[in-house]
């Protein structure tokens, strides 16, 4: 059985994702070396929260991100379902 | 512990059926500088560096097996609808004696992956150096795998790959500057 | 060549096989940073993701080699 493909909001979805966790990522390796620089901790908690809100969003379209519990998983287990990551 | 996310940290497109690429790009996954030592080294070496810097490697150590993810689906896209003959003309013969289709981690001449690629030597200095010359040579790496295709969006990924390595390397030189400054400093809660 | 780029010259041999390439070494722009500065400028979350960097002063731009090998 394949798995069908994926529509093409998915990739418009995670382009935009991915864009907003790589800034949260980012700054996370520079406060690791600049834990005092307050604008820095501003701009971080303004885009996790961006971050969070893009995640739902994603998560509520094309199932779970995260495994164990982090994320919600609805009404039906979607965890093993594919596409995986490296398959899309 | 750690959380698997679903998704990739950059999108990897490959356009053109180049199976011989996954050769070399297997370097990046099983090689001396590739992202399975990066990640494994740091992720080691924070159990014994000074608390300020055990939140960078374990950051950056994360990151890494995101970049080793980003490597295996490059290698994986390259071979999976590779046939025998098609592998043994991309040099991957060997590889598929041992292997079939599965990825492993070897470096592109084939040797395995191996601890002694790596080193904890409990001084932070040396192991902070360490890092910050295995992250150059992962970025020289990049360029020559860059050097040897023209398939402009397996460049692209490639080109994140490089740039994080020098942000990396800058962030390992931030944390020698921080350990200089250690004893000097009062710890107050 | 951008700036990135140091150029240098190795003896040629009248002996040598082959006709002469041109060679260059890259420093990348972490090397005139010892701390990064804070309040730097910015990328747009978009172009930081494509560069690979949130902070314009630390990419390096980067193409390949053209054929041949030389740098122009």
């Amino acid at each position: 059985m394949t798995t069908p493909q994926v529509p093409k909001e998915y990739y418009r979805y995670l382009h935009e994702l991915q864009a907003m966790d790589f800034v949260c990522l980012e700054l996370s390796l520079y406060l690791d070396t600049h834990p005092d620089d307050q604008q820095a901790i501003a701009q971080f908690n303004q885009f996790q929260r961006r971050k969070q809100v893009l995640s739902q969003q994603f998560e509520a379209n094309f199932g779970p991100l995260k495994e164990y519990g982090n994320s919600p998983i609805g009404h039906r287990w979607t965890w093993s379902v594919g596409p995986w990551p490296w398959q899309v | 512990m750690w959380i698997y996310e679903k998704k990739l940290q950059y999108p990897v497109r490959v356009s053109k059926c180049d199976p011989r690429l996954a050769k070399f790009l297997i370097e990046q996954y099983g090689g001396a500088d590739g992202e399975l030592a990066a990640a494994l080294r740091y992720l080691n070496q924070r159990y014994t560096i000074p608390d300020k810097v055990i939140g960078l490697l374990t950051d950056i150590g994360t990151e890494e097996f995101a970049h080793l993810e980003m490597i295996a689906t490059m290698v994986y896209k390259l071979t999976k609808d590779a046939t025998p003959e098609q592998l043994k003309q991309a040099g991957l013969a060997e590889h598929y004696v041992d292997h079939g289709s599965a990825l492993f981690y070897h470096n592109a001449a084939g040797n395995p992956w191996t601890a002694t690629y790596i080193q904890a030597k409990g001084d932070p200095i040396a192991d902070l150096y360490e890092d910050i010359a295995a992250e150059e040579k992962a970025r020289a790496t990049y360029e020559h795998i860059i050097n040897l295709t023209d398939d402009v969006d397996i460049q692209d990924s490639l080109k994140f790959l490089r740039e994080r390595e020098i942000v990396h390397a800058l962030r390992f030189r931030e944390a020698v500057e921080m350990l200089k400054e250690y004893q000097t400093e009062k710890k107050a809660f | 060549m951008d700036s990135q780029w140091r150029p240098f010259d190795t003896y040629h041999s009248p002996f040598d096989p082959c006709p002469p390439k041109p060679k260059s070494y890259i420093v990348p722009p972490n090397q005139f940073i010892v701390f990064q500065a804070k309040g730097m400028k910015q990328f747009a979350p978009q172009e930081a993701l494509k560069r690979g960097t949130l902070w314009p002063d630390l990419y390096s731009p980067y193409e390949a080699m053209p054929q041949g090998g030389a740098r122009s």
